[in-house]
Formats: C-alpha cells, structure tokens, sequence
C-alpha cells in the first residue's frame, strides 16, 4: 500500500504556482494553437507530464469528476495522488467527467464517449488533456479561429494522427463540443472547440 | 498580536478554481454566458464583484493593475479596488493604459489600443442582453441555445419606428464570432468597435447574476444593425475643452446653473498623456486659452 509519504509532492506554493499555471493555460485557450509554457514545479507520478501534473493541481477539485485513460490508470498511483492532492472524484463513466487525462493518445477513444455539453449548457462538457510526442516539432498544422489573427502555426507530433479530423465534430455541433489541451512535459497548446484546422494550401 | 490576512488576491483557492475553469469555458464558447458561484465580496452588488472576482482569479504578483470607472481612475469605485488589489495581493497598480498587464473597467474601453499582452476585465451589472425582452431565464437560455435572436431585432427594429434611428446608446447588442449575441456591459456603443478583433483578451463577470463570459483576442465583433440603418458610432460634437482631442469619448459637465457645459474626455489617462504631450483645449490653464481648438 502507498502511504502519503511515498506519492510525489503537489506544488511547493500552492497558491501562486496555481496562478502562475491559471495563466499559461488561460493564454493558451485564449491564443489557440500557441505553445505556453508551465513554469511551475510539482512532483509527478510516472504516467504524467509535468504541464499534466501542474494543470491538474491548478484546476481539479471535488467539483471536477475526472476520467483516465488505461495508460493513467495502469497503476494505482495517479489515482491516488489525484485524490490526495486534488481530492477530485475518479470515475469510470467517461461521459460525466469534467475532464480525461489521456497518457496514450494513440489509443484515444471515440469522443462520442465524452459529455459535449447541451446546447442550453455547452459549458458542460469534458475537456481533454492528451499527452503528445512533441509540441515544436513535427509537421506543421495551420490553425483558425477565435484567439488566432489570420493563421496560426503549430508544428507538433500528435497522436491520435486523425484528432483534427475527429474534432470536426466541433463544427456542426457547435456550441457544443469538446476543448482539447495538448502537453509535452512542460509546454502546453490548447485546441478550443472553436478552432478549426486550416486546409492544407488553403 | 497577528495582523488579519488574507489569501493572496482575497479569494480562497478552491472559489479561484472554480472562477478559472468558468473563465476557460468562456474563452472557448465566446460570447456564452458560463454560470459560476459568485461569492460575496467585500463591497455590495454593482460595485463590480464580478469583475473583481475575475481579477481576483488571473491576477498575480507580476501583474500591472488599471482600474477605470467611466473612463476615469480617480473615481471612488476605481480607486477603492485599486487599493483592494494593492493591499490583498501587493501587485504594482497604474493609471496608464500602455503600462497595464490587467485593467478592470466599468463601462468604458481605454481610447488608447491595447496590445496583445494585456486583460480587460469588465465589470457586468445584467450580462443577459435578452433580459428586458424575455424576464425567464429558461427562456432565454433556449433562445441562446437555438441562436433565436428575433426579438433583439425587433427592439432595435421598434427604435427605428419611434425615433428614425437605433436610439439604443450603451449596452448596444453585439454578435460574437457570427454565433452568440452578447452584452458588452454598459459600455457607450461608441466603443463597440474597439471589441471586434481586439489583440487583448476580454474578460466579463457578473457577480450578482453569477455570469462569466469573455471575447478570446481576435475575434469577431458583429454590432447589431440593419442593412439601411448601419450601426453608427456617437460622440458629441466638440473637440474636448482640456486637451483638444476630437477622437474621444466625451463627458458633458454641467459648470454652473444657466447652460454653461464643457466636453472633456471620458478616459482620464487619454486626456492627459495628451496634454502632457502639450495639446490644449478651450478650457486649458493660459498661456494657450486663446487656442479655441487645441
């Protein structure tokens, strides 16, 4: 059995390197497509990155109920020191969560498995964290959208190789729809349900 | 004896938690009006607890806070949050547009344009922009739902029959990324335009209807209007009296009791940089008075 003591540390100052990391991921979300950065340090279980670790301290609580994917769930431990350090509640049924931490993104899920939130309450609906290869290099991705003037860049390595495709999804059934945040180590992009893939030669 | 603290920026950290995952989910459905558990502050409803409750969530100790109140940063609201925020969070406060990294307002945009490392965070008395025409929230909300804004344009339709023009002045509805209508807060429509594609993000909260929404930057603006009656900007025609600016908003100050009124600039940190930079206008101190139009 892990006692408390075995589980790697949350942040040192919970409270400003929650805020520091509140900005990277608001910037983020707000400039889709842009690489920010996470410079707060926290002990990490082995199946997470650091950017997974430090947003999971900033945004999960008791009101976040949180799915994992089976690379999270391989072993008990990120279980465990989400509910030490968060006490967010982990649950089986992936269409409640308020989000879904997916370390092995090859794998990911249908996203119909997900809550889109309603079309009263599309606020209500998972977000997605997923781990990726690389976030500044790999082929490059044109991106449009809110929070973008004119196109932006982003040259990452992704798995699931068709999630632009699958995010399309976000089109028609816009405003509901999922919002996808993508981590390697310490960088951070977001993929608001707003965003939308730039044709390639478009 | 120990010297009440509080935590840093007021709010405890789980209210924090909730505001920034409602502020995330605003930046993704722009224009959406994200429900949160708006927390009592320190100060009564209408004196901008929504907007300080966003401030309280995104600030942090590098940050250049700017509080405006119609403009000015010298009125009691401005300067009361002002010191809140200094004495809660010890972060670095200013009057200049350019220097601030967060600028709480209520019902004014800066004249000066605001770059892409900057916040505006807007303090909203009734952020549903539908409300005066439908009092049910249910309904309002389906009407959001199915992107039913008919009767919004009936208001402005029924302004058209009564005065020959759209006669709605501040709080004039906008269209967000061709998909929510909005309520800009109780801005002057003459600063509509300063919303759409605007390099900073917008941040709006209502404490006492427990409302946040927000513009990501870049985005698409959309005042409401009619292909014959074009939306149109409004300023009083006069060149302001302290500084001569004839691009700024203006407020009309009565001076004594037989129809004597200047114009001065609504933005404060507007009029003065510009008269630091030596602009007069007609009621400017001598030696340029003469100069009736800066």
């Amino acid at each position: 059995m892990t006692t408390v003591a075995e589980l790697p540390a949350g942040f040192a100052d919970k409270v400003l390197s929650a805020q520091s990391t509140f900005r990277s991921v608001m910037d983020a979300m707000a400039r889709p497509g842009t690489v920010q950065r996470i410079t707060a340090v926290a002990g990490t279980p082995a199946a997470m990155m650091r950017g997974t670790a430090a947003f999971a301290l900033t945004l999960f609580d008791h009101d976040t109920p949180i799915w994992l994917d089976e690379r999270m769930s391989e072993t008990s431990e990120v279980t465990k020191w989400l509910k030490f350090h968060t006490s967010a509640p982990v649950i089986a049924d992936s269409a409640v969560s308020s989000f879904a931490l997916i370390g092995h993104p090859r794998e990911l899920a249908s996203l119909d498995r997900f809550a889109f939130g309603s079309n009263e309450y599309p606020d209500r609906s998972t977000t997605l964290i997923l781990q990726v290869e690389s976030l500044t290099q790999g082929p490059a991705i044109g991106l449009r959208g809110p929070g973008i003037d004119g196109q932006a860049i982003l040259q990452a390595m992704i798995q699931p190789p068709d999630l632009f495709e699958r995010l399309e999804v976000n089109v028609s059934l816009f405003p509901r729809g999922i919002d996808v945040v993508l981590v390697h180590d310490d960088a951070i992009v977001a993929i608001p349900r707003t965003t939308r893939l730039v044709p390639r030669g478009g | 004896m120990n010297a009440p603290t509080y935590n840093f920026a007021y709010l405890d950290e789980q209210t924090k938690r909730m505001i920034r995952r409602a502020i995330l989910k605003a930046i993704a459905i722009p224009g959406y009006q994200v429900p949160f558990a708006s927390r009592e502050m320190p100060m009564p409803y209408g004196w901008g607890t929504g907007g300080v409750q966003v401030t309280a969530a995104i600030l942090g100790p590098e940050d250049v806070l700017k509080v405006i109140d119609q403009g000015s940063d010298d009125t009691t609201n401005a300067i009361s949050i002002r010191k809140f925020f200094g004495k809660t969070a010890g972060v670095a406060t200013t009057t200049a547009t350019s220097d601030a990294t967060v600028i709480q307002t209520r019902h004014r945009i800066p004249e000066a344009a605001l770059h892409g490392g900057q916040i505006l965070v807007y303090q909203v008395p009734i952020p549903e922009p539908l409300r005066f025409l439908e009092p049910r929230e249910t309904e309002t909300r389906r009407m959001h739902a199915l992107g039913e804004y008919g009767l919004m344009h009936v208001k402005l339709y029924e302004d058209i029959a009564r005065f020959g023009h759209i006669a709605t002045a501040y709080a004039y509805p906008v269209k967000v990324n061709a998909r929510y209508v909005m309520d800009p807060s109780p801005t002057p429509k003459f600063d509509n335009p300063k919303m759409d594609n605007c390099p900073a993000l917008q941040l709006f909260g209502a404490g006492r209807e427990k409302r946040i929404y927000a513009i990501p930057p870049h985005t698409n603006v959309v005042s409401l209007d009619f292909e014959d009656h074009p939306f149109t900007r409004y300023r009083f025609d006069a060149p302001c009296a302290l500084c001569g600016a004839d691009d700024s908003y203006l407020d009309e100050i009565v001076t004594d009791d037989k129809g004597s009124r200047m114009f001065v600039c609504s933005d404060t940190d507007y009029c003065e940089s510009r008269q630091l930079a030596g602009h007069r206008g007609s009621e400017s101190a001598a030696p340029h008075k003469e100069r009736a139009h800066g």
